[in-house]
């Protein structure tokens, strides 16, 4: 049973070794990072159907009991993140096939992008805190490692505060464990969760919660933590910054969820008026900051905060329907953001630039790749029957049940003013004619579109649709990762057995 | 020993968000190795102190005797370091090959260099007196 839940981190991390010994053949380190990707998604597949037939599942490394040993934890919220990483990675890898050149790929884009998955997955499925920071940090080195990979100068700028305000969160991070361990004696967090509580002092438990609300506050890109984001999701080519944009904010999230639904349970009482307060200045400035920008990618960029945001608002929430409003955004989310990323890219091979204001007609010129980004963005500003309706949907619901009608309102104007910038693009990109149709070499003829790069940006436009339709499956799939989330002892009782 | 240590620690966390909050990036890394250094020793720290009693079983016992100095602390220090090693190479690469670059390591400058690079970033904002 242990091997389920080893794969999804074995098998990238046995992938990205592979191609790093063959970089220098193009060809062969791309069907190797496309097999591995394939196996991967395959055996996340795997992973989230057991999950769901058996509830949690735990493995103990090499079989030290709990709470002595690293316990690889997957509950319906772990296996998920896991399939949508999966779905992702295998998405980008298709796609970088077309997009990253040859250079990129001698330097070792491949390796570095399946060891980083191999860090994401890792972080999704340990129940450990201090194995949580091992796999953040091997996530955090290979995607400096990515952000940088071009060596241009942009690139060196962005990658300077990527790095330096992502070192300083690892710091904080790194300083809550020390001090959580002081208090409890215990990393494990199903431990942690019995132990936390019993910490006579109240405030000595909230100063430490508060250092992880900070650590992964920035990770996350939390108000006002986020100028990092912007300054650097642009620089790198579309493949590195879709996943950076889908995943790395995303397993912040995952470790909010985590910390404060779990370890910090007992003084969420306290806790979550901040949280909300975060969330919807988070929301907010999210979506202002985009309504500033003229950037395709920066406008991306800064609607990832405001997304953001909506997740930590149904963690602030705490009741059930909230955190099954938080996980359906973040399947929502992930699979949306990256594809329009994606997209983004296209559209700047199409037309040598990802300025506004130089951009349009590709309405004109080819029909479907404007439904390709119509599915996505619209999904993004909540239109039904899309998946990102029914995402805030639940979360306005789930504020509007707790009274919380400022919270609904917020959330619901966020909405409105993500369709303002969706909009911008569509109109700017898309609708108006090309300001460069004098120089006509600039958009590039129909038909020259790889079919490397079309097949994972349809695929996701599709699960897209198909989350939307099929949004009662996934609301009940939600509902029990949320049961699971709000009921902690399911969690204490799979890792250290019922007593 | 604890309270002196728990001191020490302080004194080193505050001198390194002296040097982490300066504009010149090199202090900036001189600022995260203290301050890295300081959070190994709050680890070591909190992990409690024993002195002279190390976690071993004797002869003829099956199990520990109390107190022994705990092992944990210093395994979680020992990993710390080795990825605090592997972080500081790959910055002060970034950081040098970034000087290389734009000729500057000083921060504000970088702001300047990033908008003339950039014309999408908005102008750095100038204030009354600043040299043109």
């Amino acid at each position: 049973m242990s091997g389920l839940l080893i794969y999804p981190i074995m098998l990238p991390l046995a992938g990205g070794a592979i191609s790093y010994v063959v970089r220098k053949h193009v060809k062969r380190s791309f069907q190797i990072a496309l097999l591995s990707a394939g196996v991967h998604t395959l055996a996340s597949a795997w992973l989230l159907y057991r999950v769901y037939l058996d509830g949690i599942l735990v493995a103990q490394i090499g079989n030290w009991p709990a709470p002595f040993g690293i316990t690889l934890v997957a509950d319906h919220l772990s296996a998920v993140m896991v399939m949508i990483s999966a779905i992702i990675h295998l998405a980008v890898t298709s796609y970088s096939k077309a997009d990253i050149d040859e250079s990129l790929i001698h330097r070792g884009y491949h390796p570095l992008s399946q060891i980083l998955l191999c860090g994401i997955c890792g972080a999704f499925l340990t129940g450990d805190i201090f194995n949580l920071y091992v796999w953040f940090e091997v996530m955090l080195i290979a995607s400096f490692g990515l952000l940088v990979l071009g060596q241009k100068k942009s690139q060196f700028i962005g990658g300077v505060k990527y790095v330096v305000i992502n070192l300083f969160a690892t710091l904080l991070f790194i300083t809550g464990i020390g001090l959580l361990y002081g208090l409890t004696g215990t990393l494990n967090m199903a431990d942690l969760h019995d132990k936390v509580a019993l910490v006579a002092d109240r405030g000595t438990r909230i100063a430490v919660a508060m250092l992880f609300l900070a650590a992964f506050g920035i990770k996350a890109a939390l108000f006002p933590l986020f100028f990092w984001l912007p300054a650097a999701y642009h620089t790198p080519p579309a493949s590195i910054s879709a996943v950076f944009s889908g995943l790395l904010t995303k397993v912040g999230i995952y470790a909010l969820i985590r910390m404060f639904t779990l370890v910090f349970a007992v003084d969420m009482d306290v806790i979550h008026p901040l949280i909300l307060i975060i969330a919807a200045l988070t929301m907010i400035t999210g979506v202002m900051g985009a309504a500033s920008q003229n950037e395709f990618r920066r406008i991306l960029s800064f609607h990832i905060i405001s997304q953001v945001g909506y997740m930590l608002l149904g963690l602030a929430l705490q009741t059930r329907l909230a955190l099954a409003g938080t996980i359906f955004y973040l399947v929502h989310h992930i699979i949306v953001k990256a594809n329009l990323f994606l997209v983004s890219g296209l559209v700047q091979r199409l037309c040598g630039s990802s300025e506004l204001a130089q951009l349009g007609g590709i309405y004109r010129r080819s029909g479907w790749i404007s439904v390709l980004f119509f599915v996505p963005a619209f999904s993004l500003a909540g239109f039904p029957p899309l998946s990102g309706f029914w995402a805030k949907m639940i979360l306005i619901r789930a504020s509007l049940d707790t009274q919380l009608y400022w919270v609904a309102f917020v959330a619901a104007a966020v909405g409105l003013l993500t369709v303002y910038s969706m909009t911008k693009i569509w109109g700017e990109a898309f609708w108006k004619p090309n300001p460069q149709t004098n120089q006509a070499a600039h958009i590039r003829a129909p038909g020259q579109e790889s079919v490397w790069m079309l097949a994972p940006i349809a695929t996701l436009a599709l699960l897209t649709i198909l989350i939307g339709i099929g949004a009662e499956f996934v609301y009940k799939f939600a509902l029990q990762a949320a049961e699971q989330l709000s009921q902690p002892q399911y969690y204490v009782d799979a890792v250290l057995g019922k007593r | 020993m604890q309270t002196l240590s728990a001191i020490l620690v302080g004194l080193m966390v505050a001198a390194s968000i002296y040097l982490i909050l300066d504009r010149n990036l090199i202090r900036f890394i001189f600022g995260l190795v203290l301050a890295g250094n300081a959070i190994n020793l709050l680890i070591f720290t909190v992990g409690g102190m024993t002195s002279q009693r190390p976690p071993l079983i004797p002869h003829d016992l099956n199990a520990m005797r109390e107190p022994f100095a705990n092992a944990l602390p210093q395994a979680l220090i020992l990993t710390a370091i080795v990825i605090g090693f592997a972080l500081l190479s790959f910055i002060f690469i970034l950081f040098y090959r970034t000087y290389q670059e734009i000729g500057t390591v000083d921060t504000e400058s970088m702001k300047i260099a990033e908008a003339e690079s950039d014309p999408l970033q908005p102008e750095p904002r100038r204030f009354k007196g600043d040299a043109e």
